[in-house]
């Protein structure tokens, strides 16, 4: 825990404070993290995103059928996306890829004394290897998240205009209209969140590893679940205050 | 060479235990500028746990450790970096950067420390890897090149900015006889010509001998003896005459587990009966 609150401060050293003393941080690094954790993670996240708009649909339709309100199912889909399940779902993809991913090369890295090496020739680790990792995720969940929502919403389109009657004009329409730009931002605000917490639990378990391939193994376990468990609670506190508060 | 030179390093009763075992008990020499001090010792003895505490990335039980007569044991990340920027430091392992090619390894700390153009550093990164025998390795991956060559890459990434000070933790383990001369040559030029100070711990005696200016033989947890290479090679001490003939039949213990390890260390000194689980040869 000390680690983990020491790894936040420092890195906010590095973004918001080193910058101005004139060690800006590089860009290249961030691009390729962004590419590795964010456009390589977009099939997995597209293939989730679908299933779950189509889902979501169909829940909809066998609850609002019986009541005669299938015009309502656009705007349960679309306010289930946007709000929690965009968000949640894809943050899981996301930690189960790229949050794993990070804590195994950065635990490796220690093992194999890479992280003193780094340190022993005057280059910070936070820097050099959480930096750019972080700024990446930073950009990156979001994005993903916004590419699920439309993916999803596609999804729930799908059944809406294969196997109910709607056209595809009411279906867009109906979407539109049921939902704010609030529940697009809440999303939004959750994803930076949700990001800030998988990235940050994942180096931190990566550069405290000990204990050779067996302790890589452990701590990757361990960042997976924390990051899952952190997420889940961080994401109904969210709920809470952005939708039962004011 | 110039006992009376400038004190580069200054290491005082230094104490690092691990749980309750002491692997450094109360280590305690100088390093003058320009000397190449070999550090020997059996296998665990704590020759790579003194370099690290030498380098700052560990820090002491107890007992000071001085670069550049500054204190690095007390300093904090920011402070300790200034002092690195004046060393650069060979590990056992290589510890290359498994992400990055040779080149890139070999570029990294001018990339980071120096506002050097793309060209020059690639003329460096050229030139330091032909000082070790490596030219066209530049754009392997560490896990394609051989053990000894990432022991070469290491080298010339600690040679990078041109350190007035090297550690290099077995920098000849794993070569062959022609490539250990070759790195040997190389210590000996940099240590003369540029006045670099040197600290290698070897294993390889015939190496240690011919770079050494002193050497230093570490045993359960202190110094067992220190010299010239001279007095090293007439020491009196059994245990230094096994050691530097390789000997398997003397006074060096041999198969201990970590119980007697204790035990070894609470009856020190002892070096004339310390053994007791010894190999007996059968002469043929
Ligand atoms: N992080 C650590 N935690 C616990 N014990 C350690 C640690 N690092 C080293 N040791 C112990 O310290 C002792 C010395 O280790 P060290 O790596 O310094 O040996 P060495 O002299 O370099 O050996 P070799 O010649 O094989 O490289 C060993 O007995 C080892 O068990
Ligand atoms: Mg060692």
């Amino acid at each position: 825990m000390k680690n983990y609150l020491q790894l936040n401060l420092s890195l906010l050293y590095w973004i918001l404070i080193a910058p101005f003393s004139g060690q800006f941080f590089k860009i290249a690094p961030i691009f390729r993290q962004m590419v590795f954790i964010g456009v390589r993670a977009a099939p997995m996240v597209a293939l989730t995103a679908f299933s779950v708009g189509v889902t979501l649909a169909m829940q909809a339709a066998h609850s609002l059928q019986s009541l005669g309100a299938e015009m309502y199912i656009p705007d349960l889909v679309m306010i289930t996306l946007l709000r929690e399940m965009g968000p949640v779902l894809i943050a899981v993809i996301v930690i189960g890829r790229s949050g794993s991913a990070v804590a195994a090369e950065l635990g490796t890295m220690k093992v194999s004394e890479e992280i003193e090496a780094l340190e022993v020739m005057a280059i910070n680790p936070v820097q050099y290897l959480v930096v750019p990792r972080f700024l990446a995720m930073l950009v990156m969940l979001p994005a993903l998240t916004i590419f699920g929502n439309y993916i999803g919403i596609l999804g729930g389109w799908a059944v809406c205009r294969f196997a109910l009657d709607f056209n595809t004009a009411g279906y867009v329409m109906r979407a539109l209209e049921s939902a704010d730009t609030w529940d697009l931002y809440s999303g939004m605000i959750k994803s930076v969140v949700f990001a800030w917490i998988v990235i940050t639990i994942a180096c931190n378990a990566g550069l405290n590893v000990e204990g050779g391939a067996e302790g890589v193994g452990q701590s990757t376990t361990a960042s997976v679940v924390q990051a899952l468990l952190a997420m889940l609670v961080t994401n109904a506190v969210l709920t809470g205050i952005f939708f039962f508060s004011a | 060479m110039n006992a009376n030179g400038e004190t580069i390093i200054e290491v005082e009763h230094l104490v690092r235990r691990f749980g309750d075992r002491a692997v450094l008990d109360g280590i305690s020499f100088n390093v003058h500028r320009g000397e190449t001090l070999v550090i020997m010792g059996g296998s665990g003895c704590g020759k790579s746990t003194l370099l690290r505490h030498m380098i700052g990335s560990m820090k002491p039980t107890s007992g000071s450790v001085k670069l550049f007569g500054e204190e690095v044991t007390g300093m904090t990340e920011r402070e300790i970096e200034r002092v690195r920027l004046r060393f650069g430091m060979l590990f056992q392992s290589g510890a290359l950067l498994a992400s990055l090619t040779v080149g890139e390894n070999v570029a990294l700390p001018l990339v980071q420390h120096t506002d050097k153009s793309p060209d020059e550093i690639e003329q460096i990164v050229k030139q330091k890897l032909e000082m070790v025998g490596l030219t066209g390795f530049e754009d392997l991956k560490p896990d394609e090149i051989s053990g000894g060559m990432k022991k070469r890459v290491g080298l010339a990434r600690a040679l990078a900015l041109d350190p007035e000070l090297l550690f290099s933790d077995e920098p000849t383990s794993g070569l062959d006889p022609i490539m250990t001369a070759v790195v040997d040559e190389l210590t000996l030029n940099l240590t003369k010509g540029s006045h670099m100070t040197a600290v290698v711990v070897s294993h390889d005696m015939t190496s240690a001998f011919r770079i050494a200016t002193r050497m230093i033989m570490l045993g359960h947890g202190s110094i067992v003896a220190q010299g010239t290479p001279d007095e090293i090679r007439n020491s009196s001490n059994p245990e230094v005459q096994q050691f530097i003939h390789g000997k398997a039949d003397g006074p060096i213990p041999l198969n201990l587990s970590q119980e007697e390890h204790k035990d070894h260390q609470h009856v020190r000194p002892r070096p004339f009966f310390g053994a007791r689980f010894r190999f007996h040869h059968k002469h043929p």
